[in-house]
């Protein structure tokens, strides 16, 4: 950046931005407790953001080991049973402790008081509250592992299996039920924050799309995740009382069991996503240095999709016996699901026509994204069909189908998030050509881990077994070398940026060209965000320079 | 510039005071916001019950003679009696708030204490009929109770986990209320700042709307 010319006020950013901004300890706590006991809502992010990366390290830990349980059939490195603890575990981690916490609450609360203008969410200390919340229900998980062995159920709990089963299934999904009570106070606050704290000016259309997406996600959290509350709630009353509710012997019906998990794990999948696609317009709209195209029917696609994503739980029961009725109906609605994000991709790519595009590694994620979510989702009709998810399902497709939608089209765009918002949350850039390099390795190994998947669910692979046929083999050994591609890349890709907050050259506060507000506070941000309260006048994704020419002359 | 701020809708109205915030970070007096917060979180109290009533409605339907014959046997004397202690500490609690916007903070006290012990003669009321139940041999997986038919089976089991829920969320509200008590003695809450209260009063009818509903499925059923 340094042999831009600076404007005026740039420098005078500048200068600020030699300071530590909200890193600096003002308060009269010193060291760790500084941190875990500040409200600021940037603060909480990083303590998030240290966090949810701790438990994912942990959740590819112990997926490389369930795939190297696959080198080789006849179950040399696991016994079943451990096996099954392994994908218990991986599934709860990655789930419950990094993707449905996930954008969230690590980049969503440190960016969306910036992005709205405001100083804080609307309640600071509910916030911390949160985070203590998913701490406390990250422990007693941790807790029940060493009770009466490892919870074996995967991370559905599916009934009968998760009452009948002697390993502490109890403590675990009370501890999902604390995390699910953090993730309600997470969307509780964004929602009143969105409402009621936006800068002078910031009209309801004149909000960035990931404050939007933010918006669309936090009614999921409020909306679904009381359903999942009460339905882990039954499980515990089931195995410790035996009332029956879900026991065929007195009367219940397990299928019942499955209607209440989906109506909020399906959402969730939603909570997963909604705040990738955000991202996905900011950063566009930055490297294209053009606004949005279709700004409002992005903005509202966010909530299509959350309202249509309300009602399609069904279909991740097609083979659990319900009438042909509601197998139709949901695949249908399942169906329409499409045409919100399909007004997203399309709005997205009419946004890079003539744009003047700047590959910048947050660009390139987006690039990765796009690709692969295509993949997920043209497979996501696969198995949205009746006909061919019969042949399909529980099978490898579904697991290759899953990653490609959650990894490589959620944490993938978390990955580019972190490289787009990292010089703004530091004040420190990594080094750009690692950051390619290393989105090279991981989506080379990617592709090379799920897509065998895919392949090998078609030829009739179940997933959770822990061994396989013979004809397998191949299939399952390229998969088990993608695995190990992918995590060099992840491992490239993290030790680049954690040596770029420490070490990194100055940012500045706008290294990309960025239009929305965080962008005009220095890098990294001051304890109350701005300066002074910003007056909003004009869209979010303003470029004076490419909408009117003659205007910016003017302004010269 | 005016013009701006009122075309921030509901921000209009916020965003001038944001340059008189103390210097606590961000907690800054908002009633509207506070409000707001609450307004959420009892939506998703009432979807936590939501997931039960969907359970019992499925339940009721594919067994709809057992469920009728249990409910004969639920106390609807006692019920009723809940009900209306339950009804008044609403009354008593909306009067609590009352007195002190107005001012009246011993009255608003004594309003509230009532409040309380309406809360807690609730809780004694329904000891007494749990424990008539459990003693009569019906209680989950109970020897009894499993020689009956399926709905009967389902019918108590419902019973008890949904009144017992309630059951504690009626304590968790009478420790929000005993809370309240306390601040505004300390006059923490005053007549200028009772947002606190109106939200534990929200709370509270709450945790009395939703037994109107269970009085009808559990003991009006017959």
């Amino acid at each position: 950046m340094a042999d831009v010319a600076l404007k005026p006020d740039e420098v005078r950013l500048r200068n600020v931005s030699d300071e530590l901004g909200y890193l600096a300890n003002e308060g009269k706590r010193k060291g760790i407790a500084a941190w875990i006991l500040s409200t600021d809502h940037k603060r909480i992010g990083i303590l998030y953001l240290v966090s949810l990366f701790s438990f994912f390290i942990v959740g590819v830990i112990l997926g490389v080991l369930m795939r190297l349980e696959m080198l080789a059939p006849g179950g040399k490195l696991f016994n079943a049973q451990e096996y099954n603890a392994l994908f218990t575990l991986h599934g709860v981690i990655m789930i419950f402790l990094f993707v449905i916490p996930g954008i969230p609450a690590t980049l969503g609360n440190f960016f969306l008081p910036i992005q709205i203008g405001a100083k804080d969410v609307a309640f600071p200390r509910l916030n911390l509250l949160s985070w203590y919340l998913y701490v406390t229900g990250a422990i007693v998980i941790l807790l029940s592992l060493f009770q009466h062995g490892l919870p074996d159920t995967g991370w559905t709990f599916y009934i009968p299996y998760s009452v009948r089963t002697g390993t502490d299934v109890t403590m675990a999904v009370f501890g999902v039920f604390i995390l699910g009570f953090s993730s309600i106070l997470t969307g509780m606050n964004f929602l009143t924050t969105i409402h009621r704290m936006r800068a002078p000016g910031m009209t309801w259309f004149k909000m960035p799309l990931f404050v939007w997406a933010l918006y669309a996600t936090a009614w999921i959290q409020v909306i679904a995740t009381p359903v999942l509350a009460i339905t882990l709630l039954l499980i515990i009353v089931e195995r410790l009382f035996s009332v029956g509710i879900f026991d065929p012997s007195k009367g219940g019906d397990p299928v019942l069991y499955q209607h209440l998990f989906w109506i909020y794990s399906h959402p969730a999948v939603y909570i997963m996503i909604l705040p990738p696609m955000g991202i996905v317009s900011e950063i566009i709209a930055t490297f294209s240095h053009r606004t949005i195209f279709g700004y409002k029917m992005v903005a509202m696609s966010s909530l299509a999709i959350a309202f249509i994503g309300y009602l399609v739980w069904g279909h991740h029961m097609f083979v659990a016996g319900m009438t042909n009725t509601a197998d139709f109906v949901f695949s249908l609605l399942t169906f329409l699901v499409a045409i919100p994000s399909g007004i997203k991709v399309f709005n997205w790519v009419a946004t890079m026509y003539k744009g003047s595009i700047d590959p910048q590694p947050p660009f390139l994620y987006v690039m990765a994204f796009i690709a692969l979510f295509s993949i997920g989702g043209l497979t996501g009709l696969v198995l949205g069909s009746l006909a061919t998810d019969m042949h399909v399902t529980a099978t490898y497709f579904v697991v290759g189908h899953f990653h490609y939608i959650i990894f490589g089209g959620g944490v993938f765009i978390f990955f580019g998030a972190l490289h787009y918002w990292l010089p703004k949350m530091f004040g420190r850039m990594y080094n750009r050509r690692i950051a390619n390099w290393a989105l090279g390795v991981i989506f080379v190994g990617f592709n090379m881990l799920y897509f065998p998947m895919l392949l090998l669910g078609y030829e009739g692979m179940p997933r959770r077994y822990f061994t396989y046929l013979p004809q397998y083999e191949t299939l399952q050994r390229i998969s088990v070398v993608g695995s190990w591609v992918l995590v060099a890349g992840l491992a490239l890709m993290l030790t680049n940026l954690l040596r770029g907050i420490f070490k990194g050259e100055k940012a500045g506060p706008n290294p990309w060209g960025g239009t929305t507000l965080e962008w005009t506070t220095p890098s990294p941000p001051p304890a109350e965000n701005f300066e002074e309260i910003p007056v909003v006048d004009h869209e979010p994704y303003y470029h004076p320079e490419a909408e009117e020419p003659e205007e910016l002359e003017a302004a010269k | 510039m005016s013009e701006l701020i009122q075309a921030g809708s509901v921000s209009g109205k916020i965003s001038s005071p944001e340059g008189s915030r103390s210097g606590d970070h961000g907690i800054r007096k908002d009633a509207e916001r506070a409000k707001i917060g609450m307004w959420l979180f009892l939506m998703t109290e009432l979807l936590l019950f939501a997931g039960l009533f969907l359970v019992y409605s499925v339940y009721r339907y594919l067994h709809n003679v057992d469920f009728h014959r249990a409910g004969l046997e639920t106390h609807t004397l006692l019920g009723t009696l809940n009900t209306m202690v339950l009804l008044t500490s609403s009354l008593t609690m909306a009067l609590s708030i009352a007195a002190l916007r107005t001012g009246k903070k011993r009255l608003s006290v004594s309003f509230l204490a009532s409040t309380i012990l309406l809360g807690f003669v609730f809780l004694v009321v329904k000891y007494f009929e749990w424990s008539s139940e459990i003693l009569g041999g019906i209680y989950p997986g109970s020897p009894v109770l499993l020689n009956r038919s399926n709905g009967e089976i389902l019918f108590f089991g419902l019973y008890y986990t949904m009144t017992g829920l309630h059951g504690l969320h009626v304590i968790a509200g009478l420790a929000v209320l005993c809370f309240m008590l306390v601040l505004i003695l300390r006059d923490k809450i005053t007549m200028d700042d009772y947002v606190k209260l109106e939200n534990a009063g929200l709370y509270w009818h709450l945790v009395d709307i939703v037994w109107i509903f269970l009085f009808p499925l559990f003991y009006l059923i017959n």
